[in-house]
């Protein structure tokens, strides 16, 4: 265990983020674009929340350079990702997918909405509907009216 | 010696903290004032006595006592003054410290300035103050001491990591555990209420500034952190929905909603329970926060070190802090008498649905972070959840929230008018609808949801322009009246404008991301850069030493037709001691936008990778917060709030009966 | 019905704390990054030789059960499982290769010198694409394959003397009789 922390550690102490590399780069922006806009989708997997778009880590540097490779060679984006959740599963992707698993993750803030909003508006209209206040008497009536008078 | 003086004094700080949970409790069910302001004393020694025992950790930091192993572990000799202090809480056990030196210092002003307040009530408050102290002395006592000693003392100690010695790391904790922690007071009233078993619109009036004491501070220590990443950090993020930083801000909404909702408790006494709820969740968010950055259940940047005893510990503490008052809760809550009524459409039933998105946009940041934990346990595959996921989730709910800031305020109580306060927002619309066609212009229809998001700022701040010449009847009453008007509006009521325009000038920032231009090239000297109407002239860089730290330091001139504007000095610096490289970015900011340039890998010809980005209206985002938290302490400055007034309007009025 | 909206915070909670509870599990390691290639075929490789020597192609290795541990020379925790691999062959009764990861040849020359070669063959795998191949997120990772040339089973981090007696041990033997 503290071995494996010793690894991570090491891992981890990749030079402070530089991004994608000038050397990087594809030829071509309109396929650039795409590598950028997948790079920020795709998780650095030896850092702790980073993307490989702003991970300065060699691993990182890897993997950017493997997913221009693959879209250069012609793949869609559907493929390139395919190829990366092949060999280190769905855990790259910082967008989980939407599948049994995760139906509760993609769906839930939906339904806490519609439940929170359901109950406001029971709530609302069960404040609208109670009982009514006690009609006042007649002193109570004489009072309110000297009181308005005052305030005028 | 000194040492064992201040590990006594956090000892007997435990000790007083045991009085105060247990005496005063009892003291306000049989009435008897003796034992009640026994809370007041214990709470006043309890604050004395920690920061006692602190000052002698910053003073062990501060000689670079190496005796103590947190000082080994933490800290150099070579380390700058400013830093060997801020190093104090740069790690898990001195920031427990400071943890409970704020918990004991809110506990120890309720006791001082909370004179007003019903004996009762104030006895109970500081008693549940004093069982959280219980619950984090005895963590820090037993599982995180901070006065353990190191033996044998070594030389030198191992120093900081270096990406925590800027001097953002000073401010940053501080203020985040101001807010975190304060909203402790917030959960202190509400279990105390549910013990006594009454909410009316004193209590809300007493709760209130409290709250938004501690909301200004988790603002301003968001706001910091958040600024502290985009300057440190070298490629301009702001913000990764990481676990940590989510474990704050979900405080901060439900905080939010919060202070919100007690404005309903106090002006029509109504949401009584609903309030009562808000205030126990904003701090069982904050102890859950703890929880997550200390166990080591969840990988983080800002993670302090693993440690599943200590995960344990604060487990056992979350069950008993927000068991407890969820199940008092579950108990008394229903008992509570229902207060006033309101039509749905109407500025409680404004609020109510301001409180609705707010906890769902918590509950979502909630789902996210902890999502992949909960799968991981029940042996499910292992997912990541980021960016993407928050993007399509939480910012759809903060749409309709922007949009009834605007309509909120111009809705009357008890029952409001809609379709005139949609009429006579009609210039907020204008000015959406112009800032819309403008960017479209400029940009395209591509970056259309950033042009939604500055549309609904310039909604919000027109809504805060229409309310404000609603209030002094402006263009309608003449300008004398308008000025008489303007000169007399509570200050409470320009708190709210200007918090509200704190909020449009943030999310104008937060949206404006999308137009960022970046460019990165490797430089040789002499080379130039072209970006955003400047040319930045790479003159090379040199080397240069710090205190403890070797860096590259680049000399950068930004041009302007033709003309030098400014030199920039961006560094790659080297740590030896920790063998950690980090980068010093060089901004120029005009308040409007910034031109952020960093320094990257050298290669092998004199050249370096430079990286420019310019980033319109990127300061905006922590100048709004700035504004949000200046709104908020405005508002805590009306005399208004303070409670010797509230005593002498509330006490003749009858106090409902007490719930059955 | 009202009461029952009441308890459902502290009912939220409860399930919370136990989800919290089973995370702190000392035996679950958040860190840990489960092999995406678990029962899937290896992937192809033919890696040259340190110094022009054999090299090793994924071809050569079908029909029996083999190691594959990617180390590298900069790598500390390869050095601290390293004496263990010293022996590994004859204790397993398998082939252990070994792949060096994004190394300099001269420096994993002089780290075998200095601690030994514990492999049958040793692939240069320079640029790390093979290792991506694999799913390798950092070293020292150990792969099983099976004689159809599967991957079986992955170790990440340095072996340790436990994991080889109660899981390789078992697992290779397991391969070896199938």
């Amino acid at each position: 265990m503290k071995a494996l922390l010793a690894l991570l550690a090491f891992l981890l102490l990749a030079p402070a983020a530089f991004a994608v590399e000038p050397s990087e780069r594809l030829a071509d922006p309109a396929l650039e674009a795409r590598a950028r806009a997948l790079s920020e989708e795709l998780r650095c997997l030896v850092c702790q929340n980073e993307t490989i778009d702003e991970s300065g880590a060699p691993l990182a540097h890897d993997l950017r350079v493997l997913l221009r490779e693959r879209i250069a060679a012609g793949d869609t984006d559907a493929q390139a990702i395919k190829y990366l959740t092949d060999r280190y599963g769905d855990f790259v992707l910082l967008k989980p997918p939407v599948e049994p698993a995760t139906y509760l993750l993609w769906f839930g803030p939906i339904i806490v909405l519609l439940l929170a909003g359901g109950g406001a508006l029971i709530y609302l209209r069960r404040r609208k509907a109670a009982a009514p206040v006690a009609p006042l008497s007649a002193a109570e009536e004489q009072r309110i009216e000297r009181l308005l008078k005052d305030e005028g | 010696m000194i040492i064992e003086l201040g590990h006594f004094a956090l000892i007997l700080a435990l000790c007083l903290a045991l009085l105060q949970a247990t005496l005063p409790l009892y003291g306000a069910s049989r009435h008897h004032a003796g034992l009640m302001a026994v809370g007041q004393s214990a709470a006043v020694a309890q604050f004395l006595l920690i920061a006692a025992s602190f000052a002698v950790l910053v003073n062990a930091y501060v000689t670079s006592d190496f005796s103590l192993a947190t000082v080994v572990e933490n800290s150099q000799s070579t380390k700058p003054l400013l830093y060997k202090i801020t190093g104090v809480w740069g790690n898990h056990e001195g920031s427990m410290v400071l943890w409970v030196l704020i918990l004991s210092l809110f506990g120890a002003a309720v006791a001082l300035f909370g004179g007003n307040l019903p004996p009762g009530l104030r006895a109970r408050v500081l008693a549940v103050q004093g069982m959280i102290g219980i619950g984090f002395l005895t963590f820090i006592l037993f599982t995180s001491n901070p006065f353990l000693r190191a033996h044998p003392a070594p030389l030198d100690g191992n120093g900081m990591n270096p990406v925590l010695q800027d001097p953002g790391l000073a401010f940053h904790p501080p203020f985040l555990y101001l807010g975190y922690v304060g909203f402790s007071v917030a959960f202190s009233f509400a279990v105390a209420a549910l013990i006594e078993g009454r909410v009316d619109a004193a209590w809300a009036r007493w709760v209130r500034p409290w709250s938004l004491a501690a909301w200004c501070a988790l603002t301003i220590g968001i706001a910091m952190g958040s600024w502290w990443a985009y300057y440190t950090l070298g490629w301009g993020g702001w913000w990764f929905w990481d676990p940590v930083e989510n474990a704050s801000f979900m405080p901060w909404l439900v905080g939010t909603a919060l202070i919100h909702s007690a404005i309903v408790v106090e002006k029509r006494d109504a949401l009584k329970s609903w309030t009562i709820l808000l205030a126990i969740i904003t701090f069982s968010l904050s102890l859950v926060g703890t929880f997550l950055v200390r166990s080591g259940v969840l990988t983080s940047v800002h993670a302090f070190a693993v440690d599943p005893t200590r995960g344990t510990y604060i487990l056992i503490l979350l069950v008993l802090a927000i068991g407890g008052s969820l199940t008092l809760y579950a108990v008394r809550a229903p008992a509570l008498q229902a207060g006033g009524l309101f039509a749905p459409i109407s500025r409680e039933g404004a609020l109510v649905l301001n409180n609705v998105l707010l906890t769902t946009a918590a509950a979502t940041v909630f789902l996210g972070t902890l999502y992949p934990l909960f799968l991981d346990t029940i042996g499910g595959p292992k997912l990541s959840v980021g960016f993407p996921f928050f993007n399509r989730t939480f910012v759809p709910l903060m749409v309709p929230a922007l949009l009834a800031v605007a309509v909120g305020p111009l809705l009357a109580w008890k029952r409001g008018d809609l379709k005139g306060a949609l009429q006579r927002l009609w210039f907020a619309f204008a000015a959406a609808l112009l800032v819309a066609l403008v960017g479209l212009y400029l940009a395209g229809f591509k970056p259309i949801l950033a042009l939604l998001g500055l549309a609904l700022a310039a909604w919000v701040a027109g809504g805060v322009l229409v309310e404000w010449a609603e209030r002094v009847k402006l263009f309608r009453a003449g300008a004398a009246e308008t000025w008489r008007r303007a000169r007399n509006l509570p200050r409470a009521s320009y708190a709210m404008s200007i918090a509200h325009f704190g909020l449009a000038v943030s999310v104008a920032g937060i949206a404006a991301s999308a137009f960022e231009v970046e460019q990165i090239q490797m430089l040789h000297p002499g080379d130039t850069l072209p970006i955003a109407g400047y040319v930045l002239k790479f003159d090379g860089t040199e080397r240069i030493q710090g205190p403890n730290f070797t860096a590259d330091r680049a000399t950068i001139e930004v041009r302007r037709n033709g003309t030098t504007v400014e030199e920039l000095h961006p560094q790659r610096r080297f740590f030896p001691l920790q063998q950690m490289t980090t980068s010093v970015t060089a901004i120029r900011s005009n308040l409007l936008a910034d031109l952020y340039v960093a320094l990257g890998d050298p290669d092998d010809s004199g050249g370096s990778t430079v990286r420019a980005y310019w980033k319109p209206l990127t300061p905006w985002i922590w100048i709004g917060a700035v504004i949000m938290a200046f709104g908020g302490v405005l508002s805590l400055s009306d005399r208004r709030w303070r409670v010797g007034v509230a005593s002498r309007r509330r006490v003749p009025a009858a106090h409902p009966a007490p719930g059955e | 019905m009202r009461r029952l909206l009441f308890v459902l915070p502290v009912a939220l909670f409860v399930a919370v704390a136990v989800y919290f509870l089973l995370a702190l599990n000392p035996n679950r390691d958040p860190q840990l990054l489960p092999s995406a290639m678990i029962d899937k075929p290896a992937p192809a490789f033919q890696l040259a030789g340190l110094d022009g020597g054999q090299g090793i192609a994924l071809t050569a290795l079908k029909g029996q059960v083999v190691v594959v541990n990617f180390f590298a020379s900069w790598c500390e925790p390869c050095r601290d499982e390293h004496p263990l691999l010293m022996g590994l062959e004859k204790q397993i009764g398998v082939p252990v290769y070994g792949i060096a990861y994004k190394d300099k040849q001269p420096d994993t020359d002089r780290f075998l010198k200095q601690l030994g070669d514990p492999y049958k063959a040793i692939g240069v795998d320079e640029s790390g694409r093979t290792a991506i191949d694999f799913g390798v997120y950092g070293v020292p990772e150990t792969y099983v394959i099976d004689k159809q040339g599967r991957i079986r089973k992955r170790f990440v981090g340095p072996l340790s003397e436990r994991q080889i007696t109660g899981e390789l041990l078992p697992l290779v033997q397991q391969l070896q009789h199938s």
